[in-house]
């Protein structure tokens, strides 16, 4: 029992995932190389070198061309710099003279990342027009509703590529195609998708796509917008002429090498990762099934993630079983509005219509490289521990039936 | 127990959370004298307190509860029957928000409004055991309407408020935590806001 409480199963690899061994080798390595990148002299060479050698590795891993990929700071950033593509009043000479001005519509969904909605919304502060499209109980976007949107002042689309909450996986193809079909751009924020389903950015139809290195095994601090060749664009970070004039700001040498070999270990590792979390999430998935009752799972039952489980247990808050997990050395997440700050359930599950009380009482499990087959059994027993525990504290009477 | 990192919370709510004190097994085997239910599961806190009194006394002897909630809710409502316990019914008519968190050692800032409703809990099983005893003119909540549904704010504390200096919505909520919920009780609330400004500050 002593041994057992020392254990450490990290379940939360939606948020963040540990750093790949390999990388961690490139990262020590490539701290010996100083130079700017943007340097004539072998100093700066050496750390170019470095730079391009990944953009090829980013590039190539999601069927880009080198000149397409631009490396940001982080999703966030990326996210932002193309949805403030609309921001801009056509004002001063940018590369896009008035495309806001001209289409000021933006249509995005009710379950995107903040970092989408915010800017979405003050740039509906601003004057642009938008429009938040909803999604089914399983996080499917509403294509009717996407499609009914749009017009031709539709500038810009942004629909996330799969979930970090529920893990639902979008067509992002079919958007994007009835997305050009009226004309206007297509965005995905895929932080969390890229490295774990394959994802093409030529058979997407994508127009910009972001994604970031730490939810992929790589550093915190680095991530990556693609831009299609042609798409407009315009600077989010000015002042320099680093990333082709579209970046300013010296490059982050060490998290691009390893955002690089981050993506590497992805194209050798995530076909397999891919089956064996696949497996891990139906054991557990069933485990919990069998051992606890009045449970609901949240997501689309096969278009979702490998290894994220997002599930509701009624009666059951889900910041209380978070903490009581913790002490059981396993790290989860919940979508209760009691452990995010804010005093409001997740919005991405308030928008598949589930009651606000499932909400609060939910929790995300989100496996990885590092989760092993025993750790599943080891959870899926101490959860049932945890929810009785916690339903038996509980005044919403659903503990009679766990006795 | 493995040495953690820092807790979010002061060890005084890890213990009360980790060993909850009085909870409340079997309500149908419980002759609870008093009954008091706050907060709403949808807001995602919710209570149940029922207390036992010495009727010579007016004492209570007993207190066991039940906590849908985080961690601080759980913490605050165990901690509330060790306050609560022994002391006579008018003391613990008096028991706040502030004596809860200060039993705990204090509860992070965006945590305090989980503290409210333990307080609010114990008013409503005593004001049910006055009911109960017939002595309905000790009943205080009675005469109030409560206004914010997740926290159990009464149209008499946004009275109290804006008698102790809350001019706007933002005061108010500083003051009372009202609508930091769900926030559905906003308008009505800014309307009591209104009339009791005009009542009592008619220049404002």
């Amino acid at each position: 029992m002593k041994q057992e409480r020392k254990r450490k199963i990290y379940l939360d690899h939606n948020a963040t995932t540990p750093l790949h061994p390999e990388v961690k080798k490139a990262l020590i390595a490539a701290m010996e190389v100083f130079g700017n990148p943007s340097s004539l002299h072998q100093f700066g060479r050496e750390a170019r070198k470095l730079v391009e050698e990944a953009r090829g590795k980013v590039a190539s891993f999601i069927n880009a061309s080198p000149e397409e990929i631009i490396f940001v700071g982080s999703g966030s950033e990326a996210n932002n710099t193309v949805i403030n593509l609309f921001s801009c009043q056509g004002f001063h000479s940018c590369d896009i003279p008035g495309l806001c001005v001209q289409k000021k519509e933006i249509i995005t969904t009710k379950i995107e990342h903040p970092c989408v909605l915010e800017s979405a919304a003050c740039l509906k502060e601003k004057g642009a027009e938008v429009c938040y499209v909803g999604v089914d109980q399983y996080g499917k976007i509403n294509l009717a509703e996407l499609k009914s949107s749009l017009s031709e002042h539709t500038g810009l689309v942004s629909v996330m590529t799969a979930n970090n909450e529920i893990g639902t996986i979008q067509d992002i193809k079919k958007v994007s195609n009835l997305v050009h079909a009226a004309g206007g751009l297509l965005h995905t924020d895929a932080v969390q998708a890229v490295g774990k389903i394959p994802i093409d950015v030529k058979s997407l139809e994508a127009d910009y796509l972001s994604f970031s290195a730490h939810k992929i095994y790589g550093p915190k601090g680095i991530g990556a917008l693609y831009i299609r060749k042609g798409a407009p664009f315009c600077q989010f970070i000015r002042g320099g002429h680093q990333e082709k004039g579209r970046r300013a700001g010296t490059e982050n040498t060490l998290g691009i090498v390893g955002l690089g070999k981050a993506i590497e270990m992805r194209k050798k590792e995530m076909a397999d990762e891919f089956m064996r979390l696949e497996g891990f999430k139906k054991r557990l998935k069933e485990g919990i099934q069998k051992n606890i009752s009045d449970i609901r799972f949240n997501g689309h039952p096969t278009e979702g993630l490998p290894g994220t489980l997002n599930v509701s247990l009624s009666g059951a808050e889900g910041e209380a079983m978070l903490l009581y997990l913790d002490m059981e050395g396993i790290a989860v997440s919940t979508g209760s509005a009691c452990a995010s700050g804010s005093l409001d359930p997740s919005h991405v599950l308030m928008a598949t219509g589930i009651p606000q009380e499932q909400a609060h009482g939910s929790i995300r499990m989100s496996m990885g490289r590092d989760t092993k087959e025993k750790d599943i059994d080891y959870v899926i027993d101490k959860l049932t521990q945890v929810v009785k525990r916690v339903r038996k504290i509980s005044s919403v009477s659903t503990e009679v039936k766990h006795g | 127990m493995d040495k953690q990192t820092d807790w979010l919370y002061t060890d005084k709510v890890k213990d009360h959370f980790i060993h909850p004190r009085n909870l409340l097994m079997d309500e149908s085997k419980y002759e609870a004298d008093g009954r008091g239910v706050i907060g709403n599961i949808k807001c995602g806190d919710e209570m149940v307190v029922v207390i036992k009194v010495d009727k010579e006394k007016g004492v209570i002897t007993d207190l066991k509860w039940k906590t849908y909630g985080c961690a601080s809710a759980i913490a605050s409502t165990s901690v509330l029957s060790e306050l609560a316990i022994g002391k006579t019914l008018d003391q613990a008519y008096k028991l706040s928000s502030h004596d809860i968190a200060l039993a705990l050692d204090g509860l992070p800032e965006h945590k305090i409004h989980c503290s409210v409703l333990g307080d609010k809990a114990l008013r409503a099983a005593i004001d049910d055991y006055y009911t109960r005893q017939g002595m309905t003119d000790k009943v205080k909540e009675e005469k109030e309407h409560v206004i914010c549904q997740c926290l159990g704010i009464t149209d008499a504390e946004i009275e109290s408020a804006v008698l102790e200096g809350a001019r706007n919505y933002y005061q108010l909520q500083e003051r009372t935590k009202i609508g930091t919920v769900c926030g559905k009780c906003k308008d009505k609330s800014v309307e009591l806001l209104e009339a009791y400004k005009k009542k009592y500050f008619k220049d404002s």
